[in-house]
């Protein structure tokens, strides 16, 4: 019954995406679209980065590099893949998906080992250890893809099709991926190693001494991070119709930091909104572009100083919802 | 390659690297005493050296350099206003930013501190444009050539500045007062507090004279590099920081060694191997201190409290 049950749910998910998908894509200009397929990865961005930075506490810089790797990978497989894939099953729907998500995971695999790669030698210490070592890690790898000759260097890689890469990337894809870290990130975080990573946050000593196995934890956070990060990257990528270097600039980390701190270092819910509103922020100002870093800088400092739990704390939506519902005077 | 330009490559590396130094200094420092990483202090280099610049050609280096070349007394000058400068703009981010954080968890300081440095980068980018700028003629070089190896004075003036400044740094730190008070902060803030140290005095100071000799660091990179730009603090930050940690952080003389260290193995990686791979030189041997000696050379292991 149980399962019947999931499964029904999932089912109806899926359904409810594809009658989305047809609905804006019938509905929506072209400009909002885009806007709301950044949303999308946004968030897969912020969730995963909040789940090393915000609730084990460790802080990562250098996000925008792991998506270079999933974004680079994803379009290297899925171009890789596609004549095989398409001659067997013919061009269309069935062929796209199988392409797409073995390119995806592939992505997310190799994002995910360089994130053990990374991980491993900086987590051992202190978290101040893994800003600076991604803070470097972010720019080398932007260094190599742009000197990468087979991967089209600076101006980038587009596959082998005079379009670009296939735009593989829809409402259905994004938004289902988005669910799917959202949730498998949600339920880590409850689970008995999400409570571990917690207790790592609030004091590793401590949490060691009560037989926590924190630089395993660590990095196994760090690398999960990375692979959903290596995700988003291969969206972002068959969105773009191409992958370049400079889409990969250290002001990526940045505002994927922006997006956790202001919803909250530790709040998944808060993540959620963070993405959502850089996304459109970032639209926004689009004609302001070089005072955006300088305004996000600013932001940062001042939420720090005044607010350093973020909008939401570490408190989850449903926690806030909750505390409405059961305070007496609220009900009145 | 020959003798006399290995000689060559590592000059080039002990110049480069006493930069990194001066620079490295600020970071142990800072770290030693707070227990941050002052993510900032790269920009406080890079805006000591424009701080440099400017002050230069303030005292007419344009002028004096088309006539009998810069007077070493107005080089001297713009030095320490250059150092000046960086030493109220050290004083202020520690005043506005990091002390209204100062016991609040771990996280909220190294976010500030990376909040500080995106601001002081961007905001320069606006102020200054993001163009390189030639840096003016402080010295006017002069070429010597010793047994093949090219030895200029812009290289031998480095050397002096930057081994002046550690001493007189070695001076402050073990025979003043304040200095002596520095060390106990250092040691253990509470107790140095019973003793009657003004802690926010010290940390003020600490971050003043850290951010002078980055400054002094801005002034020889552009004099050893002839360009700079908004952007410069970054890369040569990091760098100086892995010198700091290859040295032991939070350690003054490990700082100097590590920052000559990392100078060399950039010049001699972008000499015998491959410029392209000068910056991941600097990477890699992060990596593997935290792997094999996390707590650097000359660290000691310290265990960590509850």
């Amino acid at each position: 019954m149980f399962w019947l049950r999931r499964a029904g749910i999932a089912l109806a998910v899926v359904l409810g995406l594809i009658g989305l998908e047809l609905a804006l894509e019938a509905l929506l200009i072209e400009y909002a679209q885009r806007i709301l397929l950044l949303a999308g990865i946004n968030v897969i961005l912020a969730v995963s980065l909040n789940l090393i930075n915000g609730t084990t506490g460790q802080f990562s810089i250098g996000h925008a590099g792991f998506m270079a790797i999933g974004a680079y990978t994803a379009a290297v497989v899925g171009t890789e893949l596609a004549p095989g894939i398409e001659g067997v099953l013919g061009p269309g729907l069935l062929a796209s998906a199988i392409i797409f998500n073995l390119a995806l995971l592939t992505g997310a695999l190799l994002a995910g080992a360089a994130g053990v790669a990374v991980g491993a030698p900086s987590l051992r210490l202190r978290g101040d250890y893994l800003a600076v070592v991604t803070l470097g890690f972010g720019e080398i790898i932007r260094i190599l893809f742009n000197n990468a000759e087979f991967l089209g260097a600076a101006t980038g890689y587009f596959g082998d099709r005079p379009a670009g890469l296939p735009p593989y990337t829809s409402f259905f894809w994004v938004l289902g991926w988005a669910i799917l870290v959202v949730l498998g990130i949600r339920n880590l975080t409850f689970s008995q190693i999400g409570r571990s990573l917690i207790a790592i946050r609030e004091d590793e000593v401590a949490a060691e001494a009560m037989a926590t196995p924190s630089t395993r934890l660590k990095v196994l956070a760090f690398s999960l991070s990375a692979a959903c990060a290596g995700i988003a990257g291969g969206l972002f990528a068959h969105m773009q119709a191409g992958v370049r270097p400079e889409d990969f600039r250290f002001e990526k980390s940045i505002d994927m930091i922006v997006m956790i701190i202001i919803g909250g270092l530790g709040s998944i819910s808060g993540a959620v909104v963070g993405g959502v509103f850089v996304a459109v922020t970032l639209e926004l100002m689009r004609d302001l572009q070089e005072y955006r870093l300088v305004l996000y800088a600013l932001l940062l400092i001042v939420i720090m100083l005044v607010r350093p739990k973020g909008l939401f704390g570490d408190r989850e939506l449903s926690d806030i919802v909750r505390a409405r519902l059961t305070r007496p005077e609220a009900s009145k | 390659m020959s003798l006399s330009q290995l000689l060559q490559q590592i000059l080039n590396g002990l110049s480069l690297g006493s930069i990194y130094a001066l620079i490295a200094l600020g970071y142990t420092m800072v770290y030693g005493i707070l227990k941050l990483i002052n993510f900032a202090h790269g920009e406080v280099f890079m805006v000591g050296a424009y701080a440099g610049y400017f002050a230069a050609l303030g005292l007419g280096v344009d002028q004096a350099a088309s006539g009998g070349g810069f007077p070493l007394h107005l080089a001297a000058l713009a030095l320490a206003l250059a150092m000046g400068s960086a030493a109220l703009l050290g004083m202020a981010i520690e005043y506005l930013a990091y002390r209204p954080v100062r016991n609040a968890p771990r996280l909220t300081p190294l976010i500030t501190a990376i909040g500080v440095s995106l601001f002081l980068q961007n905001a320069a980018l606006l102020a200054f444009s993001p163009n390189p700028r030639p840096y003016p003629p402080i010295l006017r070089e002069l070429r010597y050539e010793v047994g093949g190896v090219i030895v200029t004075n812009v290289k031998l003036a480095i050397f002096a500045v930057a081994i002046a400044l550690m001493l007189l740094l070695r001076w402050f730190v073990q025979s003043t007062w304040t200095g002596k008070a520095m060390r106990a902060v250092a040691t253990n803030v509470d107790a140095a507090r019973l003793m009657g140290i003004d802690v926010n005095r010290i940390i003020r100071v600490t971050f003043a004279v850290g951010s002078a000799l980055a400054a002094a660091g801005g002034i020889l990179f552009g004099l050893d590099q002839i360009m700079i730009n908004p952007s410069m603090g970054v890369l040569t930050g990091l760098k100086a920081f892995v010198a700091a940690v290859l040295g032991g952080i939070g350690n003054i003389q490990g700082a100097v060694v590590g920052g000559l260290l990392i100078g060399l193995a950039e010049q001699l990686t972008a000499g015998y191997i491959s410029p392209d791979y000068r910056d991941a030189i600097t990477f890699l041997i992060l990596i593997l201190i935290l792997m094999l000696r996390p707590q650097g050379l000359f660290g000691l292991v310290r265990p960590e409290k509850v």
